[in-house]
């Protein structure tokens, strides 16, 4: 349920929290590379280029606080992956967590999976607030006791302590993936997922991890024949039949598992022709899309290319329903930001609980807000300097050409080392999750709740 | 944040993303590199379209004036100073287009001889006769393979329709020929005049068969200069294809042929 109706953009987004480092000196390892909340939003987790996953905790409303109805605080800090080496390929395999999916939750413990490059892993976050004590055969520090001593049974009992959160990896689904893995998603089933790198997709059972799959092959029979690799993926939200693949050259592939074993074959191919007027050498790139995602009613599907946000209807593949420009002013910036890398940049995009609103980031610490409804955007900043406690974001404006307004930022004058890549939007009620290169920001709706 | 768009700035700039990747951590990333080696294609195809574009003109312009300085040098019977027929020979390499009326624009004495025709839309003079009324084309014969090609806005066409009467009319004058270019009659050489124009006869009477369209002695002309640009050839891009074959064909038609009608 809704605590308030969302009201896109004429919300104001205020200010509540940020995690990280305020060094200036960010240490590769920091580096925020997923965001992703939990099915109810009580947890938010991130993974960084080192290996390691932070989760965060709502905690129940602060009463000295009313406003700050939601306070994210550190929950459980764990290493997912480390740093490995393929012997056999001379190839060092990055730690660095790509991604982050939770399971929908069914007992007391929590589940994700979080996956590097190689490896995919089923984490079990649980809660434990008893220990044993009375032990017959070891002391309180653990050693064991002189057996000569012992002169009575007893049977242990469980005494409350300090809340202590552990995280244990139950399942390793390694070696499936030649190429590099982009995508994790769980399926509406709860009992399968699907990988997917840049060729393959791999169908997992969660239970199993010595077997998986393929479902989706798109390498060619010759490697110099290649032209397009796969860059997401994901399962239809309750559709456990349906999924999707997007590739580099702007086509989503709508696949059926119903329909055969291998889904080489697409139920539905969503694709919108080139404008011709914008032919340029870099047109192949800035077409490949770097994110998509099911609306949460699986009506819409969302993809993210270089410039641009598209909504498309499932019903409709030769266009997209909805296009919004998330910086059309870099496209005559294209060549120096081939020259600087930044043109590769994957950028991710997210709904909000009603589908009405998609946000998606961009450069300068800058992120955007397209309302659906209202035909409205919104561009706002994350930034250590709008960091004081509620206090609302103001909207920023990039000056494209001609004379330049007060508050307002020429494109010359953006800082494209600020990248936001990362967002997430809270399941239920208007908080975001926006990652600038080390740091995690918190906004909130300014409405009391 | 001003770079310079150039093609071949561009490709420099792949060339180096492509080796980097080699060694940064993770392994080379596939997505990453197909992207820059689309970059590498188009910024290739634009650079080899500006170069060919680059050789043909340059070569139009100096193989005529070879050509017409050798048959120049080459011809006892011809009179006129070379001064006078090396600027008609300008003339004439930069504008293709005399109108027929004029019979060519040329006088009989001029070194060589073009024919220059008004393309009309469904005329029986080219069978390539497409779009537009504009199409502005020379006709060349090849001595050494007795084909009469026209080039047609750098398009080779062979063409069968030296007996169409909007052809440009047929000169009096005996051709003039390029000395040792010949590969059976290099001993007829004393007799070159008049066997020349006999021959020019009966070449005439072979061209006016309309059936005469043997493709195979252009793609002969192609490869005999193809061996030189196979590394520029590819089999990826059609727009390579067609730019490399313009240019080897037009460098072979221009290059062995003499310009005659």
């Amino acid at each position: 349920t809704f605590l308030q109706p969302p009201r896109g953009c004429d919300m104001q987004w205020c200010f509540s929290q940020v995690k990280g480092a305020i060094d200036d000196d960010v240490a590769e390892a920091d580096i925020i590379s997923t965001v992703e909340f939990n099915h109810t939003g009580e947890l938010l987790a991130t993974g960084d280029k080192g290996g390691r996953v932070v989760i965060f905790q709502q905690e129940i409303e602060n009463k000295n606080y009313p406003q700050l109805r939601s306070e994210y605080n550190v929950y459980s800090t764990f290493q997912s992956h480390e740093p490995e080496f393929d012997y056999l390929k001379s190839l060092e395999i990055e730690e660095k967590i790509n991604k982050i999916r939770w399971l929908p939750q069914k007992n007391a413990a929590q589940f994700l999976l979080s996956t590097n490059d190689k490896t995919i892993k089923l984490w079990k976050i649980s809660e434990r607030d008893r220990r044993a004590d009375g032990y017959n055969l070891k002391e309180e520090d653990g050693r064991y006791k002189d057996p000569n001593s012992i002169t009575s049974l007893r049977v242990p009992v469980l005494i409350p302590m300090d809340l202590m959160v552990e995280a244990s990896p139950r399942r390793v689904f390694a070696n499936a993936h030649t190429y590099h893995i982009n995508s994790v998603s769980v399926n509406s089933d709860h009992e399968t997922y699907l990988s997917a790198d840049d060729l393959r997709i791999n169908l997992w059972n969660l239970e199993i991890t010595d077997r998986s799959f393929n479902i989706v092959d798109i390498k060619p029979a010759n490697m110099e024949e290649l032209t397009e690799v796969i860059t997401a993926s994901e399962f239809h939200p309750n559709q456990c039949n349906t999924f999707v693949f997007s590739s580099s050259k702007g086509t989503i592939r709508l696949c059926d598992m119903r329909a055969s074993a291998l889904c080489d074959k697409h139920s539905k191919l969503f694709e919108e022709p080139e404008n011709p007027s914008n032919r340029s050498f870099f047109s192949e790139i800035i077409s490949s899309i770097s994110d998509v995602k099911f609306s949460h009613n699986g009506q819409y599907m969302m993809t993210r290319d270089y410039l641009s946000v598209k909504i498309w209807d499932l019903k409709m593949e030769n266009r997209p329903v909805e296009t919004y420009q998330v910086h059309e002013y870099l496209r005559s910036k294209l060549c120096s930001l081939y020259e600087n890398d930044c043109i590769f940049d994957k950028f991710e995009c997210c709904w909000n609980g009603n589908d009405s609103v998609v946000m998606t980031g961009s450069y300068n610490n800058f992120f955007r807000m397209f309302d659906r409804e209202h035909r409205r955007d919104v561009t706002l900043e994350a930034s250590r300097e709008n960091s004081k406690p509620l206090q609302v974001l103001k909207p920023r404006k990039v000056c494209t050409g001609g004379k330049r307004k007060k508050d307002e930022i020429s494109v010359d004058s953006l800082d494209f080392n600020k990248k936001i890549l990362h967002t997430a939007w809270h399941p239920l009620d208007n908080i975001i999750a926006v990652a600038t290169t080390n740091n995690l920001y918190i906004f909130q709706d300014k409405l009391t709740g | 944040m001003e770079c310079a768009v150039d093609a071949q700035s561009l490709i420099s700039i792949s060339l180096m993303k492509i080796h980097n990747s080699r060694t940064q951590r993770g392994g080379i990333k596939l997505h990453k590199n197909l992207l820059v080696s689309y970059v590498l294609r188009n910024a290739r195809q634009v650079y080899i379209k500006e170069k060919y574009a680059e050789i043909y003109r340059m070569q139009q312009y100096e193989e005529v004036m070879t050509v017409c300085n050798e048959i120049q040098e080459l011809n006892p019977l011809d009179p006129e100073p070379e001064d006078a027929e090396e600027e008609d020979l300008e003339v004439a390499a930069l504008s293709c287009c005399a109108p027929l009326q004029d019979g060519g624009g040329k006088e009989p004495e001029t070194s060589f001889y073009r024919s220059c025709c008004m393309e009309t839309p469904g005329s029986p003079c080219d069978p390539f006769a497409g779009n537009g009324s504009h199409c502005n084309k020379t006709t060349v014969l090849d001595l050494d393979t007795h084909v009469v090609t026209t080039v047609e806005n750098r398009y080779l066409h062979q063409d069968c329709c030296c007996s169409a009467p909007q052809c440009a009319p047929v000169p009096d004058s005996p051709v003039r020929k390029r000395k040792g270019d010949f590969g059976c009659c290099a001993s007829d050489l004393e007799e070159v005049s008049d066997f020349s124009a006999s021959r020019k006869r009966v070449r005439r009477e072979e061209c006016t068969d309309p059936n005469y369209t043997d493709t195979s002695n252009i793609s002969n002309l192609i490869s005999i200069f193809g061996s030189g640009f196979s590394g520029l050839l590819s089999r990826q891009a059609d727009l390579e294809q067609i730019c490399s074959k313009q240019a080897l064909a037009s460098l072979g038609a221009w290059t062995r042929a003499i310009v005659a009608f």
